[in-house]
């Protein structure tokens, strides 16, 4: 039996009563929801449809349209890795999978372990210091699989 | 003696590259020491190659060091840098470096240079003079202005501005809205960034001109979430100017309001068009909306509203601080002022050229660029960002202004120019560009949702072999009513970059041989 995902409801209603008189409130709902809580739990949908009057597939629509919310908790670790072009005409793609290896997780996916996320990011807009990546919300330009294995151990949470 | 002062960007692009630990560290030398220092987190100077760019103010003007690392700090110290000592990294007064001195910095003439969390530092270096003189005249004498100045906007779309601002002047409804475009998704593109956080009260003061010139009492900037840094600049500088009166109930006593809000997005590249961004404003999925209604005439919350990008309205404050003859001369043609250029991808010395148009697209690469990075042969250039066309190196002596390129047959965008050596595969970017498009698109259209999803196929059988020349013919007349058939700008230029790499790289599509043209010159 699949186990419902536990989440903090309390948060929730707190940052939706906070935030439900701004005009076009849902998005910075959803932005506090994602940044505070790591993820937009799928049970939250209802709760937020009630408090702006709107119908929960009106919700779901939006939380399901922007790649940055996402349906389930991140691991303990996020590696987001540019693949535009600025950072593909450095070696992204390379980089890619070598991390991807390292991690041991694929691009888009959560390691079985929890500990770490990988995904794929459409340009950081540090394109004159390509590839560049995000550890744990740390910017790093000029990527190299050394640079990387290097700012790994210097980044990672609970190793 | 007062306390020397240090300057270590705090610019993303400079924090990528370690500037945090060595600003750590010199704070630490210095203790160790026993100096007293005034380190400034400042924005970029754009010179992104020598990030960490290092500098100090001395009797000679700003002394520049880099690219420093945190093992070069003691031996700075050593040199005795603080006094523009010689050292193995020593690039001397940062205003005499060449690839600085032959740009035209009028937007980001602060960005680098000032504080950016500082508005005192602002108002002396010539922070809201643009504001004052605006608040002397009417709304309809600040759209003459910008009108007079030939600012188009620098998003990509590159419309008159002044016209944009009249026709929503001219709304008898009310209330109106500024909304900053702040949502840079283009790969190659990094110049609102750096504004946003090396010289925040530009777009502020700006978006505060644009207000009062269409009597708009509420802005928003819609960022998009890469941007963290940016969001913190934005707060900052808004709340700052907040207090001392440059926003809120009676900006600079005026009696006029104004109030900005940053609203952050979640990762659309979709919501860099202006009516998805709306969309996403007013807390819906980010669509397209049909036009008209002009968001001018009917834009967030069906109000009128001013839409533009963040370096056009950072361009207005210089321009009615100086005036728009002023910004006029620089330019060529219709193209008038000057163009926050920005220089990436496999290239030696990338960053931000702000230039008048008109330079070429291999002086730029070149001359300021230096060439490619790995130093193999240049091959393309995709100019404009992940919608642009990708031209040759034959090609590259087109000159850098918006009727050029769209007689190239590609287009100028948000000013954005990425540099790819002989080893890339145009097949397989062509592949990338409709794959995108498939993953972004917002479903509206359905040539764009489905037709991009049917061009990677195609695509991938022309790379697997199967029928070339058939599916090549395919892939134009998929990428024909993709062109024709979308409302926005995804799914009407996507087809630019792949028929561009159709057209000038037939070699990589397993089609005929490659006309003369990168080989030969390099």
């Amino acid at each position: 039996m699949a186990i419902e995902q536990t989440w903090d409801e309390r948060a929730v209603r707190a940052i939706v009563d906070g935030l439900k008189d701004e005009p076009g409130a849902l998005m910075p709902i959803l932005r506090r929801i994602q940044d505070d809580l790591g993820w937009v739990p799928p049970a939250s949908v209802a709760l937020i449809a009630k408090a702006l009057n709107l119908s929960r597939a009106e919700v779901h629509g939006v939380v399901s349209f922007y790649h940055d919310f996402r349906h389930a908790p991140p691991g303990r670790n996020v590696v987001r890795v540019c693949r535009a072009e600025s950072c593909q005409a450095m070696g992204a793609n390379a980089l890619v999978d070598h991390i991807s290896k390292h991690l041991r997780v694929e691009l888009g996916a959560t390691s079985a372990d929890g500990a770490v996320t990988l995904e794929a990011v459409y340009c950081l807009g540090n394109c004159a210091r390509s590839p560049a990546i995000v550890i744990n919300g740390r910017i790093l330009g000029c990527v190299t699989p050394a640079r990387f294995d290097e700012a790994v151990t210097e980044c990672w949470v609970d190793r | 003696m007062s306390a020397a002062t240090i300057y270590v960007p705090g610019d993303s692009g400079a924090l990528s590259m370690g500037a945090a630990a060595v600003a750590a560290a010199i704070a630490r030398e210095a203790d160790r020491r026993g100096l007293d220092l005034h380190i400034v987190r400042n924005g970029s100077r754009g010179l992104y190659w020598l990030e960490p760019l290092v500098e100090v103010a001395t009797a000679r003007g700003r002394l520049a060091y880099g690219p420093a690392a945190t093992h070069d700090v003691a031996s700075l110290f050593d040199a005795n840098f603080l006094a523009g000592g010689d050292h193995p990294l020593a690039l001397g007064p940062t205003e005499e470096i060449d690839y600085l001195k032959r740009q035209n910095r009028l937007t980001f003439a602060r960005c680098g240079i000032v504080d950016p969390r500082s508005l005192d530092d602002y108002l002396a270096h010539g922070g809201y003079r643009g504001l004052g003189r605006a608040i002397e005249l009417s709304g309809g004498q600040i759209v003459e202005a910008i009108t007079a100045s030939n600012l188009r906007g620098r998003g990509g779309a590159a419309f008159p501005a002044g016209i944009k601002w009249k026709t929503t002047l001219d709304q008898p409804a009310t209330p109106k809205y500024v909304v900053c475009n702040a949502d840079e998704g283009d790969s190659g593109t990094f110049s609102d960034r750096m504004i946003m956080e090396g010289d925040p009260f530009v777009l502020i003061e700006g978006m505060t001109i644009a207000a009062l010139a269409v009597g708009a009492a509420a802005g928003y900037i819609y960022l998009r979430s890469e941007y963290p840094a940016a969001l913190v600049a934005l707060n900052h500088a808004i709340g700052a100017a907040r207090a001392r009166g440059y926003l809120g109930a009676s900006v600079c006593g005026s009696g006029r309001p104004f109030e900005i809000t940053v609203r952050v997005g979640a990762g659309a590249y979709i919501c860099g068009e202006e009516t998805a961004m709306l969309e996403s404003l007013e807390g819906r999925r980010g669509m397209i909306r049909f036009k008209p209604p002009l968001p001018a005439i009917a834009g967030l919350f069906g109000q009128p509203t001013v839409v533009n990008n963040v370096i056009t309205l950072a361009s207005v404050p210089v321009i009615l601080d100086r005036g728009a003859k002023f910004y006029n001369k620089y330019g060529l043609g219709r193209s008038r002022g000057t163009l926050p250029l920005q220089l990436a991808g496999n290239v030696k010395r990338p960053g931000l050229v702000e230039t008048a148009f008109g330079l070429t697209l291999r002086e730029l690469i070149e001359d300021f660029g230096g060439g490619t990075a790995s130093g193999r042969p240049l091959r393309a250039v995709q100019v404009g960002g992940p919608l642009g066309a990708w031209f040759p190196d034959a090609m590259l002596d087109l000159a850098i202004d918006y009727e050029a390129l769209t007689g190239a047959g590609g287009l100028l965008g948000h000013g954005g120019v990425v540099v790819f050596d002989d080893t890339v595969d145009l097949a397989r970017m062509a592949r990338y560009a409709m794959e995108f498009c498939a993953l972004e698109s917002c479903g509206k259209c359905t040539p764009c949702r489905i037709g991009s999803t049917r061009g990677v196929e195609v695509i991938d059988r022309i790379i697997a072999g199967r029928d070339r020349a058939a599916n090549a013919e395919l892939l134009r007349d998929l990428c024909d009513t993709m062109a024709a058939g979308s409302l926005c700008a995804l799914g009407g230029l996507t087809p630019l970059p792949v028929t561009s790499a159709l057209k000038h790289f037939p070699r990589d599509f397993g089609l005929e041989r490659e006309p003369a043209d990168a080989a030969a010159r390099s």
